[in-house]
């Protein structure tokens, strides 16, 4: 049981591993909702425990207006399910992922991605998540979901996106 | 009726001043339209068998450096009258005038083994004189083209009187895959587009390489770690290691000082960017800029003095200058839209930036005060401008638009003329413009 119980947890740290690998983007980012990042890790959508259901049914991103960090009130719905998911399944940690449209310069476009990650993480961490679970980074507009030049794209790239991963040690 | 053919000819005459020059060659370069010197080069003597290959592409390179600057241009061997068959051989400068060559570039080829050795003249066609002595490289044969570009860059700075910057190298990020899987790895370059070499796989993302002073490392930013953190890349043996900046979530934007001792980058923490500087032998850190808004792109003056970068403290992207040791900043960009990326010129007098306004990208330049804003081009997406060596060229990035976007990397004239795209295979972006090579 506790050798079971052990291997499982291995397989959960092999899976966030492989999370890590920013080229993780690659199969199938495009599509809405799949939770980008997340795939690795187990469970489905219908157990309010699991990732999956993180990612979809609460929704693992929020969006913004261009060249701004404020959360919408839609957002701060979202995030408000986030927080409280993250506070009932405490083996989670997160990296808050901030994402620009190419409307912008690389180097800036980097730090607005940032201040977007940073927005999320601080209304998190007032609604009670241990900042201590919460990372923070930035991808600028290198990893668009969407890849047309418009607006109904740009709109969804403009986004920060929480990224789940297990870890056994957080208390 | 005589009378008036009489006429009609001196008015030629006179209306063809640059060719009936009076004094030596020379060519200032000015921003306003300049009419190319016209040039010939018979092809290089061959002075073995072995040779011959090489002489002739090496001719023909000479002739593609000085023609793509749009300063000069080529008067066709199928002109020639006569025939420059010995290096040794007197000029015959009645043929080369009646062809209206005004520069007349001749030399000779040696290969033994795996070395070369190149000798060049330089002409006056004209003034019937040489213009500087005969001159001298030697290298490999495998590295000819770097021979044909120190011809050309002889000739280039004995015709303008400015340093030239054709036998130079840019490191730049290739690109490849679609726009929402793209990879991208740091390769290096000719600055003409020829030899790309890899300098990292595209497992991870980089993003904006810079080089060193002297050319012999490369600073980038990398996602290997999922944050973006600095990397140093020594050119030579393509070993990195991470950059030890002030403790910090993220760090991006690195760029050299001007003695290639130390790194100005951008710092984030808790959401806010700041330009900081760590000294490479010392790991000493100094925050330069603290202000809750973005501070980033910061580029070091030549005479290290002043840094010149974009903040948002005004509520969108602007261009300030503060001392390299920080401190109170003035803004220099008061035109309409953002602007961002600035990189001060060699030569010290001017900043090029990446202009955003009513939808279109611009690259442009300014005086260091702001006054004289030029855009030099407009597209979807041009960003990322850096200096040739000698202040009179700029690269950058251009992306186009839609799903299929891709990336390419174009250079441009300080005079915004002489547009054109860098022929290499596949994308490319954020070039960083190498020194003169010695």
């Amino acid at each position: 049981m506790n050798i079971l119980k052990k291997l499982a947890v291995v397989l959960l740290v092999l899976a966030t591993a492989a999370c890590t690998d920013p080229d993780r983007f690659g199969g199938g980012a495009g599509g809405a909702g799949s939770g980008a990042g997340a795939d690795g890790l187990a469970g489905s959508a219908s157990d309010p425990a699991s990732p999956q259901f993180f990612n979809q049914t609460i929704g693992d991103r929020v969006l913004f207006a261009v060249d701004t960090s404020t959360i919408t009130d839609q957002g701060k719905s979202i995030l408000d399910g986030q927080a409280q998911w993250l506070l009932t399944n405490t083996d989670y940690r997160a990296v808050i992922e901030g994402h620009a449209d190419e409307q912008g310069t690389r180097e800036y476009n980097l730090a607005l991605g940032f201040r977007r990650a940073n927005a999320v993480r601080e209304y998190l961490v007032a609604r009670g998540v241990p900042a201590s679970r919460l990372e923070v980074t930035s991808y600028g507009k290198e990893r668009p979901i969407e890849v047309c030049s418009n607006e109904t794209c740009y709109a969804q790239n403009r986004r920060a996106v929480t990224v789940l991963s297990f870890s056994a040690i957080t208390s | 009726m005589m009378k008036r053919i009489l006429a009609f000819l001196v008015v030629l005459v006179l209306a063809a001043p640059a060719i009936a020059q009076n004094g030596p060659l020379r060519l200032t370069i000015t921003d306003g339209v300049i009419e190319p010197i016209t040039f010939a080069v018979p092809s290089f003597e061959a002075e073995s068998l072995q040779a011959q290959q090489v002489a002739s592409d090496l001719s023909r390179l000479v002739v593609q450096d000085l023609a793509g600057t749009g300063l000069f241009r080529e008067v066709p061997a199928t002109a020639f009258i006569s025939q420059v068959s010995s290096f040794a051989q007197p000029i015959a400068y009645p043929d080369w005038r009646a062809i209206n060559a005004q520069a007349l570039i001749t030399g000779a080829v040696t290969v033994s083994g795996n070395q070369l050795i190149v000798k060049f003249r330089l002409y006056d066609v004209f003034s019937g004189q040489e213009l500087g002595e005969g001159l001298q490289f030697a290298g490999t044969v495998a590295g000819w083209r770097r021979m044909g570009h120190k011809v050309a860059d002889a000739v280039y700075s004995r015709i303008t009187g400015e340093g030239g910057y054709f036998d130079s190298r840019v490191v730049f990020v290739s690109e490849s895959g679609p726009k929402d899987n793209r990879l991208k790895r740091l390769a290096i370059m000719d600055y003409d587009g020829a030899n790309v070499q890899f300098l990292t796989d595209s497992s991870s993302i980089v993003l904006a390489p810079r080089f060193s002073p002297n050319g012999d490392r490369v600073l980038y930013t990398s996602f290997e770690s999922g944050f973006p953190r600095i990397n140093v890349l020594n050119v030579a043996n393509v070993g990195r290691q991470q950059l030890q900046t002030a403790p910090g979530e993220m760090a991006f934007s690195p760029r050299f000082s001007r003695d290639g001792r130390s790194v100005i980058y951008s710092l984030s923490n808790g959401g806010n960017t700041d330009i900081y500087r760590t000294d490479l032998s010392t790991g000493q850190h100094v925050r330069l800029t603290s202000a809750p808004s973005i501070e980033t792109a910061p580029s070091l003056s030549p005479d290290g003095t002043q840094i010149v970068f974009e903040s948002d403290r005004s509520g969108t992207q602007q261009l300030y200058i503060m001392s390299a040791n920080g401190g109170e900043a003035r803004r220099i960009s008061f035109g309409e839209g953002r602007y961002g990326t600035p990189v001060w010129s060699p030569r010290g007098d001017l900043v090029a930036f990446t202009k955003q306004n009513a939808g279109r990208f611009h690259i442009g330049v300014m005086r260091t005060d702001g006054s004289e804003e030029r855009l030099l081009t407009s597209s979807f997406l041009d960003e990322g401008p850096t200096w040739s060596p000698n202040g009179r060229v700029i690269m950058f990035s251009r992306e186009t638009q839609g799903a299929g976007g891709t990336s390419s990397m174009y250079s441009v004239d300080i005079s915004g003329r002489n547009l054109k795209p860098l022929p290499i295979q596949g994308g490319a972006s954020d070039p960083s413009w190498g020194p003169l090579q010695p």
